[in-house]
């Protein structure tokens, strides 16, 4: 089809070229081309935060973001989370502390969670549920997510060499 | 016998009933590997997208396709007309109506669908879809119920004007639906006759979305080689879906597969069958690939399962002591355009009828009249079974109207009025019987640990200062777990369910239900109920639902009735297959099967336990030769499960809100969550269950509502609009039990995960209406935003220094 753009990012740690049109969201791109069925789709208004990526070091909500932005991008997805065969410290926690019950927007809310404690690695519980705001949850009531992210962020804190 | 360490070591390898077993199914989900309907991509697969109607009442002059045809990348544009050969362009409805499919000759409700733009990808459709050029004559709408069944009133339904019955007994205005009722007027109306006290109150369940943060969706595949359809389909009920789509299309049910897949929420709203996965699949069929048609979210809270609407009369007499002896309900009910409500069929106001709560009302009467307007159909129970939040809501709000009016506390009056336990079985005045409960000592745990009478003297400290603070209480009775099939049927098939177990030499064990989850934890929780049972590791146990091709027929999970059902299901084939291992034993041990007893994971000799038989020794030996004298290798059972009545799961609640008397602000500064679900599978699943349906119950209570405008508009169909909660301002649930377990349950199980949706609101209302109960105030309609809580304060004028 005419007027397709090449686009080049790294996903996950891995270079990609996809060929979109200029209006394509990278929501779309990331499910349907590249085939990261992960972030999901909830609202396309940018208001449930299921579709959220990580994007050069801020959590993007791909449903509102054209793909032709991501030009020399680097992205983390909840695919890139597990590295080597052990579950990222957040993963094993959501799974520990029963933070999720459907599963639909745990991606994106483990890869909010992700840059949360990247910037704060000692947050506290007002901290992290401002944090997650922009991310709907129908099924847990949040309350066991803030759980979750509070014993992943001291499990994170123990490995730190002192 | 093993000595106890020894034995709870093995109880512990099970990791059966009463454990807080950490989910099977999570490790998919938090790597992102969830199969969910909008991940299936199958070779050649089209793009669906939906036509809607820009007008709540409308006809259909004329549809010109051309344009929409010439689009780059669009394959065919379906309308009525098209579907019309196939005899596909109406369905029945759950609900004993027909719906239009497509929109045959007029639209009857904003955004409803008019034709299908199939195209190469969801891109193409939808440029597709706003090419469709469609020539609508506006008609005038009715949004007001009330104004429905006026003598000039336009009729909505021209298909069936004629019609004096739509299943449901007769009808007196073409706008009317069906008048049902339970219970002796003349008995109530004698008992309000006769009564020291009365009281009344107009209260509205406003018309609400269950919002699963999935939309509705499916993969329609048809075969024209081999005739077979596959749906995969966000459906909580695939097998009813199933048996539906053959009715509808004449294909055999044999070669019809429904696959349910990862299904993310559902709260409801996944249980009917809607108009874009017919179109769907009238398109595979028709063009033979897959098809693709993914709701978008304003889509499915326009359009698909809407609940309640219910506007409600509340009465109740009672004597001068507060003890109630009469009570009649009547709702109006707004069911939109056709009647798609999800009922079983003699029950087409659903449980309403559960209306006399925990308490014992010697004479009851209720009337459910439901009308048509120019609204979405579609009304499902949303977090709930048929209609129960619409009851219990109306009879914990009219308790503590009561009390008002009496000047008497209001957990007092809830205690002067309890079924006591040594009651149960109790059958209410309204006919049904609850099974078993213990209200008193479940309310008096939570007034205890909340120290009520500390909180009602801090609020008359707050009041003598003009602040306002509010106590809500809820001592709820649910009723769940549809149901009996004597009783309960939807299009005829009985409201049973089943369970299917495998188990495999190495004692490996598979089992299949006709149930399905959508978060609620089935593989874990079915998982513990067999390992208990059958003494083999719930480690081992996998469990599947869903695929119509592989689990034997049940309803489906709505109602909380997985567990009181499916559950039960799953004991009682898990105890076939004990039988069966039992009889193993015998012959091996060389004793008789009464020499024997069980003990957590074996058979052993009754005083020699010595000589045992575990049970993975049993799987091994039912793939032999050695067997009984006529007994069949194998040791697989299936049950399908007819429960004996329904299960009456209860709570109390409590809330304490505090009101910005300037903003008109809630803030719910705690909340006390009681249940009582009878016998306890995983604790910490359920726990998870209520702090779910506490936040459903938070959002109903103090944001959700469909507003429309006078023409049938919607005014906040999108999230920008529809209140769902952040982490922000979800309160901190703090959760307690009590176990009374159900009689008649194999487990003494209940349900539980609509429990807290169907107890929280009314205890969030009562404690909102508490905030302003001494300036004279005794209800305000739900939901208790900001706004319309300071129009309140407003009105008292305590809105100024």
């Amino acid at each position: 089809m005419a007027n397709k753009h090449v686009v080049s990012f790294t996903l996950n740690g891995k270079e990609v070229d996809v060929a979109v049109e200029p209006r394509e969201l990278l929501i779309h791109t990331l499910r349907e081309r590249l085939l990261h069925t992960g972030p999901h789709i909830g609202c396309e208004t940018s208001h449930c935060g299921a579709c959220t990526v990580d994007l050069d070091g801020m959590s993007v909500k791909s449903c509102t973001m054209l793909t032709v932005q991501c030009e020399g991008a680097s992205m983390v997805t909840i695919e890139g989370l597990e590295q080597g065969g052990v579950l990222h410290a957040l993963q094993q926690a959501f799974h520990e502390h029963h933070g999720l019950q459907c599963g639909y927007c745990t991606p994106g809310m483990i890869t909010r969670a992700y840059r949360l404690l990247q910037e704060n690695p000692n947050p506290s519980e007002e901290e992290i549920r401002y944090w997650i705001s922009g991310n709907l949850c129908r099924c847990t009531g949040y309350q066991n997510i803030v759980k979750a992210v509070q014993a992943a962020a001291q499990k994170l804190a123990a490995a730190q060499p002192a | 016998m093993g000595d106890m360490s020894e034995l709870q070591a093995r109880e512990d390898q099970l990791q059966g009933m009463g454990v807080s077993l950490l989910r099977k199914e999570d490790a998919r989900f938090i790597r992102g590997q969830g199969s969910y309907v909008d991940d299936i991509k199958l070779p050649g697969m089209l793009f669906g997208a939906l036509v809607r109607s820009p007008y709540a009442h409308a006809r259909i002059k004329g549809i010109d396709k051309s344009k929409a045809l010439a689009c780059p990348g669009v394959v065919a544009v379906l309308t009525a007309d098209d579907l019309k050969p196939v005899k596909l362009h109406w369905m029945p409805t759950l609900g004993g109506d027909v719906q239009a499919v497509l929109a045959d000759q007029k639209v009857c409700f904003q955004l409803q669908e008019v034709a299908m733009v199939l195209a190469s990808d969801r891109y193409a459709a939808a440029d597709g879809a706003a090419l469709v050029e469609v020539d609508y004559e506006e008609l005038p709408a009715i949004v007001d119920p009330k104004k429905s069944m006026a003598a000039d009133a336009p009729v909505i339904r021209e298909d069936i004007a004629e019609k004096k019955d739509v299943g449901h007994g007769p009808r007196t205005h073409p706008n009317h639906i069906f008048t049902w009722e339970a219970g002796n007027q003349a008995a109530a109306d004698a008992a309000f006759a006769g009564a020291a006290v009365t009281v009344r109150e107009e209260i509205l369940n406003p018309r609400v979305h269950p919002c699963p943060l999935e939309t509705c969706g499916c993969v329609a595949s048809f075969s024209k080689a081999t005739g077979n359809l596959t749906v995969y389909l966000t459906s909580q009920a695939p097998h009813i879906v199933r048996t539906v789509l053959a009715m509808l299309s004449g294909i055999p049910e044999s070669k019809i597969r429904v696959v349910g897949g990862d299904i993310g929420g559902g709260f409801g709203n996944k249980v009917p069958v809607y108009p874009g996965y017919v179109v769907a699949i009238v398109a595979s069929i028709v063009t033979g690939v897959p098809v693709k048609w993914i709701e978008s979210r304003i889509d499915n809270i326009s359009t698909t399962g809407f609940a309640r609407d219910y506007h409600g009369i509340g009465e109740l007499a009672a004597d001068a002591d507060g003890r109630i002896k009469g009570l009649r309900f009547t709702a109006l009910a707004d069911h939109g355009a056709f009647n798609s409500h999800v009922s079983a069929t003699k029950f087409p106001a659903g449980l309403f009828s559960i209306c006399t709560g925990s308490y014992a009302i010697p004479n009851a009467y209720c009337r459910v009249d439901a009308v048509y307007t120019n609204k979405a159909p579609g009304g499902v129970a949303y977090r709930c079974s048929l209609r129960v939040t619409e009851a219990v809501y109306l009879i914990e709000r009219m308790i503590d109207v009561l009390a008002q009016k009496l000047g008497i506390d209001k957990a007092e009056i809830r205690r002067r009025n309890f079924v006591q336990k040594e009651q149960f079985p109790y059958t209410t005045s309204l006919g049904w019987t609850l099974d078993s409960g213990d209200y008193v000592p479940a309310l008096e745990k939570v007034l205890k640990a909340v120290d009520y009478e500390g909180l009602r003297r801090e609020q008359a400290e707050k009041r003598a200062k003009g602040e306002l603070m509010g106590i809500g209480i809820a001592t709820f009775t649910e009723i769940v777990g549809a149901g009996p099939t004597k009783a309960c049927d939807i299009l005829g098939i009985g409201l049973f369910d089943s369970c299917e177990i495998r188990v495999h030499p190495t004692g490996g064990v598979i089992a299949r239900l006709g149930t399905m989850s959508q978060g609620q934890g089935h593989a874990t929780t079915y998982a513990q109920i067999i390992a208990t049972e059958l003494g083999l590791p719930a480690s081992d146990i996998v469990v599947e639902e869903g695929d119509t091709d592989k689990a034997p027929y049940g309803a489906g999970t709505w109602g909380s009735r997985s567990t009181p059902v499916a559950g039960a299901a799953a004991a009682k084939a898990a105890r076939k297959i004990k039988d069966k291992a039992r009889q193993i034993a015998a012959h091996l041990l060389e004793v008789g099967e009464g020499d024997l007893e069980w003990e957590v994971d074996r058979f052993t000799v009754k005083g020699n336990p010595g000589q045992a038989k575990t049970m993975k020794e049993l799987c091994m030996a039912a793939h032999t030769g050695n067997l009984p004298e006529g007994m069949e290798q194998g040791l697989n059972a299936v049950s399908y499960y007819d429960p004996p009545n329904l299960t009456y799961p209860f709570g109390a609640y409590v809330c304490v809100v505090d009101v910005d008397r300037f903003t008109g602000e809630v803030k719910v500064r705690r909340f006390y969550a009681l249940d009582d679900c009878g016998t306890r599978i995983n604790p910490m699943i359920i726990e998870g269950q209520i702090h779910g349906g506490l936040t459903e119950a938070f959002a109903v209570a103090l944001g959700q509502q469909i507003p429309f405008d006078e023409n049938g508009n919607h005014l906040g169909n999108s999230l920008m609009d529809y209140f769902l909660p952040t982490a922000v301002e979800t309160p901190r649930w703090e959760t307690d039990h009590t176990v009374t377990p159900s009689p008649h349950h194999p487990l003494g199980a209940k349900g539980v995960a609509e429990s807290p949706h169907v107890g929280g609101i009314p205890c969030i209302s009562n404690a909102v209406i508490d905030a302003f109960a001494h300036l004279g105030v005794t209800h305000m309609d739900m939901p208790h935003s900001a706004w319309r809580v300071w129009q309140q304060c407003h009105a008292l004028g305590i809105d100024r220094h």
